[in-house]
């Protein structure tokens, strides 16, 4: 009701939350991760029972090159942070500011993205495919989903970003803003969890391949 | 403990099975009412159990709810409103707390039952039966026998078998009602279950899990026969086994042609031919034809003439046969016979 | 501020109904939905029965009984009840808990044209190959495996990943309409408890389908893309499968059956005229039942060989459902107790629906015993365990709230004569066919048998079974012929039939499309029977008459849900096809369609205060 008129006027401290619209939307947000999680914790679930079901193709120690997902999870948490200046500006109503961090966040998740996409490519040279074994499956299915997380991710900042130089921030477009925060940092939380249980248990556990 | 266990549910469950059996409660030998072996019957006392609990509960929540709606119906030109009750709290607690109580009567033999039944026997204890389900008849190897059957499963009266099930193709579910409850048959993964038949005799086996278009008639048979029966079967499957006829008489020698040439790819006779159908090193004493059919010179060549009217979906093909190539084969088929 | 509309967009028929955001009418299209879908679900179960009316009968051919019951639980579970409890709580949780609109409309909208479609792109798979013959539950391999499996199983796939993600987004819908839109002095414990059960669904929603995306995404990637994960040739596993689909399927059981318990408890306490007996128990074991339904799926594997372990902890956790639901049965009854009890149709509903739901969770408890489960899992016992609880327990409940808040969501009252004609005849037909098949599965009798042989003594409850069917159908037919009448009858149903408790009744029937011309303040549980006995007329306003906001129709919501539909067919038939042009245009079309309702805001329009009092409408 609020956001018809507030339009014009000026931003309250936390703009995101100034109308109901807006705290609905913020609500509903969390509750929408709240499912995401569900929907994470199955697909590791799968891929911590399937790990170590090779099929005779190559196993995780064989192939993982720890060096690109060093870096990958360098870029993606560097973004996080990147993403978290962008909210903190959004709370000084400083528009540029939140579009110059959203514009670095973006840059750096398109490394990662360009990086998990070089990965996966390295991989299949290596024989390993979708219809490799068991293990290839769930690998590919679970970091694949996460990829497929960032790249919408990419888009929808971008998005904002094109729209907010045609609407400012407003009660309206800083809810947007602060939801896709949220997004974000829920995806790099997710890759935390990809990089210690795919990656690092991946080359320290798991069975040796004769 | 499991003495006084044992003596009570025994008890309980031929009372129960008898009162049954007078009620009419389905086929002999086919029932899960009427017991035949140990795992049965410990399974009907805990049905037999909860089901006395839940229909004592049943009932106080009938008396209470037929007393209710007759008492306090509204009556006409009754007006006025009723008194407003928030709750009770020692009401509360009790329904909160009986219910606790009954459902630890339950829990306790059923954890007890639960690992009873999953214990393990090995070959000394219990004959061992690897049992591979495919789609739609069942296999039965014997490891420590040498043996291997389809479709009929015969064990020893008054001694455990100790199954190992598995599937070939999609998950069925190996289930001997009169001997005891199911258990899946997982593609890839083997479970296990042990059974046994009090008295000799001829149960009903089927598949409980929905395995594809012929899931209805996945039936087999379970002969458990006198130990020294049982050993004498082996033996004789054995040595079927190992050196199975070669020799056949006038249109049963034809017969065998046919199968040499057409049949022998997926079925074997003793250790020869392929795995893919049933093993037919015994067909002629067989009960059963595709394991619902009476196993007479009729049904067979129904069944050879187009399986697929008979059990659809199954893998066995239409292999156009003439009706003399059909007699000949059943006059083959019914000539394979071990025992006698 | 140019673009404010100050009037409601004159839109009318169709249109108005492809474009609607306001939830009574979006209630109404769910009604609409399950009801068809209740048809071609029943339809199904009469073929079901026709063909197991005699041993070896031949009526159906086993390939096509085995796609009748997976459609048939498929529809009835996904297609038919979910949208009608939809329906419901699109029609009354608003009003019940004082708010004009629910949190997200447009969202609303898009989660019943999902579901709708989704459940059309599955029922197409009858004109388009086969419709899928896996069982409802789809285990692999029989699933996962085209060697085993036809195309309909695709269309399973595909058309339930779009219906379940409907579901998702309505599920969090209502959960942020709850806890953000209540009105002043709707606390939490002054909630109805259809509402309440509503948010406890809602969150069983949220954290159960996931779990089915998943599991489909699984199915889908090994059926289409040659995945492995339930191929045991290449490391696969199948037992993943039935992990995952009951993570989700057990909560799916209590996402079903709690808002019939809401609705009970509304139904029962309005007609004995008093208030819920024990109404904080009724919540905390509202919330108790959805905690432990996340606790329990393993209670459908007994058989699949987990251990005596996992058997008995998963055994007991079930068994302590039956305590909540066992304060529930007693509150209920005590709530009847010292009331003038009348028997309306909603209320004969209700009450019918407490000794046959108590016989559903009986055997429920009996089930929840591992190894007497060994002989009833798979078997009719447990055919008739399920359907006393999913059609004694809810579709009683669901009848229950249709009778009941027919005149709220339409204006007209159904007829009382029918409505009796129709419980007894449903109520009669409905233990004929189901409680003879306790006895079915106990002699031997497995589930999803598409014929038995003569001679096993399972004749004489077959017959039984069939023959009750047409008590069902009878019912059924009743209640559509009094739909007519209803629709058809000149008598207005005033704002408050029943004379009930609950805020819903304090406005007009049907509801005007911003609810409350006034926020009402809420002073009390049962907020309208607080201001009756307080000598009121209505509802005391929180807030002064001014003009109402509210959000503008709008087609997005069919045409992203359109998208979907057709990229389900795209990845259906790429196989065939060769290509994923067709998958990859319809998710473009969504995501297109995303972006224009991202970048062109809603301002949406207003109704003033002149216009209400036009309406002849008082708060």
């Amino acid at each position: 009701m609020a956001a018809d008129h507030a339009v014009n006027t000026v931003l309250p401290d936390e703009p995101e939350k100034a109308t109901l619209e807006g705290k609905n939307k913020v609500l509903g947000f969390w509750l929408f991760l709240g499912g995401e999680t569900v929907l994470f914790g199955t697909l590791f679930a799968t891929f911590i029972a399937l790990r170590d079901q090779v099929n005779g193709g190559p196993s995780a120690q064989e192939l993982f090159d720890m060096k690109i997902v060093a870096w990958a999870t360098f870029l993606l948490l560097t973004s996080s942070l990147t993403s978290v200046f962008a909210t903190m500006a959004l709370h000084k109503h400083n528009l540029k500011a939140v579009q110059g961090w959203l514009v670095i966040t973006v840059l750096l998740g398109l490394g990662f993205l360009g990086l998990e996409i070089y990965e996966f490519y390295h991989y299949v040279h290596e024989e390993l495919g979708m219809t490799t074994s068991a293990f290839s499956s769930s690998f590919y299915t679970l970091v694949g989903f996460h990829g497929g997380h960032v790249a919408f991710g990419i888009c929808w900042i971008t998005g904002l970003i094109i729209q907010s130089m045609k609407k400012g921030l407003t009660v309206v477009t800083a809810p947007k803003f602060y939801v896709a925060g949220l997004y974000w940092h829920f995806i790099d939380v997710v890759w935390v969890f990809i990089f210690t249980v795919v990656y690092l248990m991946g080359m320290i556990g798991g069975k040796a391949v004769a | 403990m499991k003495s006084r266990w044992q003596l009570n549910w025994r008890l309980l469950s031929m009372v129960m099975a008898l009162a049954l059996v007078l009620t009419g409660c389905g086929r002999e030998n086919l029932s899960a009412l009427v017991p035949k072996g140990p795992v049965a019957e410990q399974q009907l006392f805990l049905m037999v159990l909860t089901s006395a609990i839940m229909i004592g509960v049943f009932l106080i929540v009938m008396i209470i709810f037929a007393y209710v709606l007759i008492r306090y119906r509204q009556r006409p030109g009754q007006t006025g409103i009723p008194k407003q009750v928030e709750g009770n709290h020692k009401l509360e607690i009790l329904w909160t707390v009986i219910p606790f109580l009954l459902l630890i009567v339950m829990a306790v033999p059923t954890v007890a039952i639960a690992f009873d039944l999953a214990k393990e026997y090995n070959n000394k204890e219990a004959v061992q039966v690897n049992v591979t389900a495919h789609q739609f008849w069942w296999e039965f190897e014997y490891p420590d026998l040498g043996v291997r059957t389809a479709q009929e499963l015969v064990i020893p009266a008054g001694k455990k078998v100790q199954f190992h099930v598995t599937s070939a193709d999609v998950i069925h579910a190996f289930w001997i009602p009169a001997l005891g409850g199911k258990i899946d048959t997982n593609p890839g993964l083997t479970n296990k279950i042990w059974l046994e038949a009090k008295e000799p005799g001829t149960y009903y086996g089927k598949c409980a899990e929905l395995c594809g278009a012929s899931h209805a008639l996945m039936d087999f048979k379970v002969q458990a026969l006198e130990a020294s029966a049982f050993d004498d079967w082996a033996k004789k499957m054995k040595a079927a086994t190992e050196a199975p006829a070669a020799t056949a008489t006038g249109t049963a020698a034809q017969g065998r042609e046919i199968f040499q040439k057409s049949c022998i790819g997926c079925h074997a006779i003793g250790s020869e031919g392929g795995k893919l159908g049933p093993n037919l090193t015994n067909f002629g004493e067989r009960k059963l034809v595709a394991g619902i059919k009476p196993n007479d010179a009729q049904h067979l060549a129904e069944w050879l003439k187009n399986p697929q009217e008979v059990k659809p979906g199954n893998t066995m093909p239409n292999l156009n046969l003439q009706d003399d190539q059909v007699s000949a084969l059943v006059e083959y088929l019914h000539s394979l016979k071990v025992t006698q | 501020m140019s673009d404010h509309t100050s009037h409601a967009p004159n839109r009318s028929g169709l249109w108005d109904w492809l474009t609607t955001v306001d939830h009574k009418k979006i209630g109404i299209l769910y009604l609409i939905a399950g009801g068809f879908f209740f048809i071609l679900g029943g339809v199904e179960a009469m073929l079901i029965r026709l063909q197991l009316i005699y041993p070896e009968a031949k009526f159906v051919a086993a390939g096509t009984f085995n796609e009748l019951i997976t459609m048939h639980g498929t529809t009835m579970i996904f297609l038919a009840v979910m949208p009608v409890i939809f329906g419901l709580m699109n029609a009354i949780v608003p009003l019940q808990i004082g708010a004009r609109d629910v949190a997200f409309p447009f969202v609303n909208a898009l989660g019943f044209w999902l579901a709708a479609l989704g459940g059309l792109l599955l029922n197409t798979s009858w004109f388009l190959g086969g419709a899928p013959d896996v069982g409802w539950t789809a285990y692999a391999t029989l699933s996962s495996n085209h060697k085993f499996s036809t195309l309909g199983t695709d269309f399973y796939v595909l058309g339930l990943q779009i219906a379940g993600l409907g579901t998702l987004i309505g599920g969090i819908n209502f959960l942020v309409t709850i806890i953000n839109m209540r009105a002043p002095g709707m606390t939490f414990m002054r909630m109805p408890l259809f509402t309440w059960s509503s948010f406890v669904t809602s969150a069983l929603i949220l954290f159960a389908f996931p779990a089915l995306t998943v599991g489909l995404v699984f199915l889908m990637f090994d059926r289409i893309f040659g995945a492995n994960f339930f191929n045991p040739d290449a490391g696969g596993n199948i037992v993943i499968w039935e992990h995952i689909f009951w993570i989700f399927g057990h909560p799916e059981v209590y996402i079903l059956i709690l808002p019939a318990f809401g609705i009970i408890s509304e139904v029962v306490s309005t007609f004995s005229k008093k208030r819920l007996f024990g109404y904080s128990s009724m919540v905390f074991a509202t919330i108790l039942i959805g905690f432990l339904g996340f606790m329990v799926w393993a209670h459908h594997m007994f058989t699949t060989g987990l251990g005596p372990i996992a058997n008995t902890l998963f055994g007991i956790a079930t068994m302590l459902i039956a305590v909540p639901t066992g304060i529930k049965i007693f509150n209920w009854l005590l709530t009847l107790w010292g009331g003038h009890i009348r028997f309306t149709t909603a209320n004969l509903f209700a009450v019918g629906f407490i000794p046959t739901f108590t016989i559903g969770g009986m055997t429920g408890v009996m089930l929840a015993v591992p190894p007497a489960d060994y002989q009833y899992h798979d078997s009719y016992f447990v055919v008739a365990h399920f359907h006393y609880v999913i059609v004694g327990g809810l579709v009683f409940g669901l009848f229950a709230g249709l009778y009941y808040w027919w005149p709220k969501m339409f204006g007209k009252l159904l007829n009382e004569t029918l409505g009796k004609w129709h419980f007894w005849t449903f109520f009669i037909g409905f233990h004929l066919t189901f409680f003879p098949q306790h006895f079915l599965g106990l002699m031997g009798m497995p589930r999803r048998v598409f014929t038995y042989l003569p001679g096993q003594n399972l004749e004489m409850g077959n017959l039984i079974s069939s023959i009750g069917v047409i008590g069902m159908a009878l019912g059924s037919i009743i209640f559509a012929i009094n739909m007519v009448v209803a629709a058809k009858s000149k008598k207005a149903a005033g704002n408050d039939p029943w004379d009930a408790r609950t805020l819903e009744w304090a406005i007009p029937s049907p509801a005007p499309e911003y609810n409350f011309a006034q926020t009402p303040l809420v002073r009390g549980l049962d907020a309208l029977w607080t201001e009756k006995m307080a000598g009121n007329k209505g509802m005391t306003p929180a807030e002064p008459l001014g003009s109402i906001h509210m959000p503008s129709p709008s087609f997005l919501p069919f045409l992203m849900s359109l998208g979907l539909f057709v990229a389900g067919y795209g990845f259906i038939y790429a196989g065939q096809w060769g290509t994923y042009i067709v998958a990859i245009a319809g998710i473009a079309f969504t995501l297109l369609c995303m972006l224009l309702r991202s970048l062109y805001d809603d301002h949406g329009y207003h109704i003033e205060p002149d216009e209400i009092e036009e309406k002849g409408v008082k708060a």
